[in-house]
């Protein structure tokens, strides 16, 4: 199977085989026009099996979010078909509506309209809790 | 713009700053009593309360402004269905500072993120209660004038106790403090305040059973109520909630300058023949809670 090398874009590499099509979702990858390419089960070395995401022609994608999903990934940055940067995401400092919090006491249980946002507290052992109630909040990664 | 909803939102200097300007009205009661002339204060209690709305209220009477507000989300349009948010857009329209206290916790965050006047959380559920710590705050400078070199006994229940999270937060900034922390095995300090403050920050406390063993070290003995509210299974509440009970008999060996305090409401934690005590802070903790309430909204509103 073929895909083209992309020139100017990014290659989101080495995601867990089967994982790729909820990070396209993550990402809200549906709402570009331009190309994407999701290749699963590509072979890898470390792995035996891994996904890869295309992305071409789009240089302001957030890719915060991929931090938090799962730390192994590896993005590469391209421009005029050279990678430029290449380097594991970091925790995001901040993620909106990603996970809910589940703490009954508070104040996002009762008002639906509130956005869920966690915060970073400890990087070291990536504890994030929300913003409102301050209770850890699970982790839902891969 | 200033809110108060926790009380890591101050620095030391600003907690310093407000209990200096607290013991300026204590002293000077008359050249604050127009400070807030015109000025409007929105009292927003979802739920019931009384020391703390009634502080509020008399500290902004004595500041020479007025109230407004709710004292229990019934009598509010919350019982319509309306959302803190809503509610605090229409409020701030209204008055120039706010003040609210939900059962639910960050209500007060949610709300200082859509007022357009300062906002002060008068307690959030189980969460904060920033302007209960001032109170202690005041009180431990003004009964033993200083806040460093103490040994704090904390007694009763602190694991649901968000006045004694707080309250050890908050001395934990200061030098030389040490804790006692009296409880029954159940009722302990939840970890993260041993791991993230005491440990953290190097602090010596011990953790006991045992109340009169550790009296005669200490400094003060800021007794809690176990509080119904905070369990969810009625049977623990009643096996626990008769655990430390202060009286004349426990006090014999403590220190003849013991600042006994509680946040209030009692019910039967400090006997009411402790009340006559010298060491008995606990009602003149409440009046300083007015003081200090009144130097917040003024350094809030700006006002010098």
């Amino acid at each position: 199977m073929n895909i083209d090398s992309i020139e100017n874009g990014y290659v989101i590499d080495h995601i867990k085989a089967g994982k790729s099509f909820e990070i396209y979702n993550y990402l809200n990858l549906d709402k570009l026009d331009t190309s994407v390419a999701i290749i699963k089960n590509a072979r890898s070395n470390k792995a035996n099996k891994k996904d890869i995401i295309k992305i071409s022609d789009n240089m302001n994608i957030n890719l915060e979010i991929l931090g938090y999903l799962d730390k192994n990934i590896t993005i590469n940055k391209i421009e005029n078909g050279k990678i430029i940067e290449k380097y594991h995401p970091d925790l995001p400092e901040k993620l909106v509506n990603i996970i809910k919090c589940k703490n009954p006491r508070c104040i996002t249980s009762i008002e639906q309209e509130l956005p869920h946002i966690c915060e970073l507290t400890d990087k070291e052992n990536a504890v994030y809790r929300c913003k409102y109630c301050e209770e850890k909040v699970q982790r839902e990664g891969f | 713009m200033k809110h108060l909803i926790d009380i890591k939102d101050l620095s030391t200097d600003e907690i310093n700053h407000l209990i200096v300007v607290a013991q300026d009205i204590i002293k000077n009661k008359e050249r604050y009593s127009k400070k807030c002339e015109g000025k409007k204060i929105a009292t927003l209690f979802y739920e019931p309360s009384t020391r703390t709305r009634l502080s509020f209220e008399a500290a902004m009477y004595e500041l020479g402004g007025n109230v407004l507000g709710f004292s229990s989300s019934s009598s509010s349009s919350v019982s319509k269905g309306e959302s803190v948010s809503d509610t605090v857009k229409v409020i701030s329209g209204y008055a120039d500072i706010i003040v609210i206290r939900h059962p639910k916790e960050g209500a007060p965050l949610v709300a200082s993120m859509k007022s357009d006047v300062p906002v002060i959380n008068a307690g959030d559920g189980g969460h904060n209660h920033p302007t209960q710590t001032l109170t202690e705050l005041l009180t431990i400078q003004c009964e033993k004038h200083r806040l460093t070199d103490l040994t704090i006994g904390i007694c009763g229940d602190l694991k649901f106790g968000r006045t004694v999270h707080s309250l050890i937060a908050a001395m934990a900034r200061y030098k030389n403090i040490k804790f006692v922390l009296i409880s029954p095995k159940e009722l302990e300090i939840p970890d993260y305040i041993r791991k993230d403050i005491l440990e953290k920050n190097n602090i010596e406390y011990y953790e006991t059973n045992n109340l009169e063993k550790f009296m005669p070290n200490l400094d003060i003995l800021y007794m809690t109520r176990v509080q119904r509210e905070r369990f969810f299974n009625e049977e623990d509440y009643i096996r626990l909630k008769d655990s430390y009970i202060l009286d004349k008999t426990k006090l014999e060996n403590a220190k003849d300058d013991l600042c006994i305090m509680h946040p209030l409401p009692r019910v039967n934690e400090i006997s009411v023949e402790v009340d006559d005590d010298e060491r008995a802070c606990y009602f003149k903790q409440a009046k300083y809670g007015k003081y200090i309430r009144m130097a917040l909204i003024l350094d809030l509103l700006g006002i010098k």
